[in-house]
């Protein structure tokens, strides 16, 4: 077999329940024993439109939160009503069955011993932090989250997800929320306060480049989870690639499905990011 | 139990079903492993092959439209060295039947690479992709020009030799498919695949300029298939005897058996595979199911039904 895709399972899903919060849509989908083998970081890929629809590409979403017990074996999914195929999911109600592939991608590596950590998130970029956030305490880690947007209406903060965290602190662009400013501008000083030994990030390209930077002039491990647009999410399409530099200086375009989403930030080679190779 | 005969042949090559996967729908395979058993289809038709390895164009690659999607890839690959050392020993190792598509900036790059290819063993047949249309110069579509194409396929025929079956894979944006159908079966092709994507464009309305890095790219799914069906029932009546590989925005049994209809021997399956992994078997089970309905019994005798006196 090929050690591609070996946890993926096309499966039928189940809505469970489907709540907006603020800009933003919480789906819970019960997915049977694939929930197994899900894990932070990890993506989802779903069937849009119906039987008849003109969309004939599936959607990619980071999974939110994985819950193996209690009565569901359920994922979590926040999603954002951007475009016609995320507003159609956000428009399935409870009972509705989707066509999923799932687990798909890599996940965030979790340190063996009990360090502390900070977790950054831009805009729904946050959502996979927090199910990450809970395996991270489980292990003893102090968590530090951040949270940033354009404005306070974008930040994805939910009350049970700030349970998981030692710290928060919000930053909006505009004021509208906690600290005005960039996300990006306190990290120096948290990774020296904290004695933070990893980051890990999620959100817009530019933010995960600017978090790369600073991780590696102050030396600290980062894992960031990229969002790049994807035909399949399988592999097989070849549109979501990034530029990746191996040990010995060589630069390949990986595909952000298989080798990614989430990726040593010191490897992607930021600038070079949407250009001719 | 039934006997019906789903077997097809493209040339000399024989096939147990004429489901194929569509060169650069399903990378070397190891992808869509995981959803169905490779070597339960007709044959996995590799993405397709250069000389050195090769990045493509800069992202975006990619926009969905209705019914469809255009991509920009630029045949990024790993070169003819490392897929003769890992994917094709791969595939064999599963039981795949693969067929091996090949791509060049020039006729000498393609005869290289039947050179390449030809003491090969376990290669079922040879694609020879002269439609891509993600080059920088469209000048180097060889199959928009008869004269072109047939120099390419001439050269690779002189380097394979009569054992292993060429297809050569002709661009639906000519005046008269036909034309150049004849002139690469003249020059020594011995089926045809129709159709590579059409050419295409997308403003994004945000930036206002192309949104694909590559500015044009290839339209491929459902929206394309009336023109892939048009496609291969041109070729069909011009020259009978050819074998033909179909393909062109197939995503159910039903449009898979319009092309074995309109001349088809055998149907790839490409864009259908990002909506649905597993589409090339689901497909191909829909399409036995559909024959076997109608009353055939077997795939050849519904190769080109459509043509049929008083059809």
């Amino acid at each position: 077999m090929s050690p591609i895709n070996k946890s993926a399972n096309q499966v039928t899903a189940t809505v469970i329940s489907n709540k907006r919060i603020g800009v933003y849509h919480q789906i819970l989908l019960e997915i049977g024993d694939a929930v197994r083998l899900a894990k932070p970081g990890n993506f989802i890929a779903i069937s849009v439109g119906g039987n008849y629809s003109k969309m004939v590409l599936r959607r990619a979403f980071a999974i939110s939160r994985i819950s193996d017990r209690g009565e569901y074996r359920a994922i979590e999914l926040i999603v954002a009503p951007h475009g016609s195929g995320s507003s159609w999911l956000c428009n399935q109600q409870a009972g509705i069955e989707l066509d999923v592939v799932v687990p798909l991608g890599t996940s965030f590596k979790v340190p063996t011993e009990p360090v502390s950590a900070l977790l950054v998130g831009g805009g729904y970029g946050s959502a996979p932090l927090f199910g990450l956030a809970e395996v991270l305490r489980d292990r003893g880690c102090r968590v530090n989250m951040l949270l940033g947007a354009s404005t306070a209406a974008k930040i994805y903060a939910p009350l049970e997800g700030k349970r998981s965290v030692n710290s928060l602190k919000i930053y909006t662009e505009d004021g509208s929320g906690g600290e005005i400013g960039r996300v990006t501008e306190p990290i120096p000083q948290i990774i020296e306060e904290q004695q933070i030994k990893v980051i890990y990030s999620c959100g817009p390209m530019p933010m995960l480049a600017a978090i790369s930077k600073i991780a590696k002039e102050l030396d600290v491990a980062h894992q960031c989870a990229v969002e790049e647009s994807m035909a399949c999410g399988i592999g097989i399409c070849m549109t979501c690639v990034l530029p990746i530099q191996d040990k010995t200086g060589e630069i390949k375009l990986l595909r952000s499905c298989i080798d990614g989403p989430v990726i040593d930030g010191e490897t992607v080679v930021w600038e070079s990011v949407g250009k001719a190779l | 139990m039934s006997t019906f005969d789903f077997s097809t042949k493209l040339g000399d090559a024989w096939f147990p079903t004429p489901l194929f996967t569509a060169s650069g729908c399903a990378s070397s395979g190891k992808e869509l492993a995981q959803f169905f058993d490779l070597k339960s289809i007709g044959a996995v038709v590799t993405k397709s092959i250069m000389m050195k390895p090769r990045f493509g164009r800069p992202t975006p690659r990619m926009a969905e439209t209705p019914s469809g999607m255009l991509n920009s890839i630029g045949l990024q690959g790993p070169g003819i060295d490392a897929f003769l050392g890992e994917d094709v020993p791969w595939l064999l190792n599963q039981g795949a039947r693969i067929i091996v598509s090949i791509a060049g900036e020039t006729a000498d790059e393609f005869s290289t690479l039947a050179r390449r290819l030809r003491g090969v063993s376990g290669i079922s047949a040879i694609e020879v992709n002269i439609s891509c249309p993600n080059v920088e110069n469209r000048g180097l579509v060889f199959a928009c020009d008869p004269d072109s194409a047939s120099s390419v396929i001439n050269s690779v025929r002189m380097m394979i030799g009569g054992d292993i079956p060429i297809i050569a894979k002709l661009s639906p944006d000519v005046t008269n498919i036909a034309q150049i159908a004849t002139s690469v079966v003249n020059a020594g092709a011995d089926a045809v695949a129709l159709i590579n994507t059409l050419l295409g464009m997308v403003i994004n309305l945000e930036t206002m300029k192309p949104h694909l890095g590559g500015k044009t790219g290839g339209l491929s799914g459902p929206a394309i298939r009336p023109v892939a069906v048009r496609a291969i029932y041109q070729v069909k009546q011009a020259l009978p005897k050819v074998p033909i590989l179909g393909m062109g925005g197939v995503a159910s049994g039903r449009d898979a058996l319009e092309m074995i209809l309109a001349g088809a021997n055998g149907v790839s399956v490409g864009t259908a595979s990002f909506g649905n992994p597993s589409a090339v078997f689901d497909i191909q089970e829909e399409l036995r199911k559909l024959l076997i309905e109608k009353g055939f019994q077997s795939l050849t005798d519904a190769v080109g039904y459509a043509h049929r006196e008083g059809a």
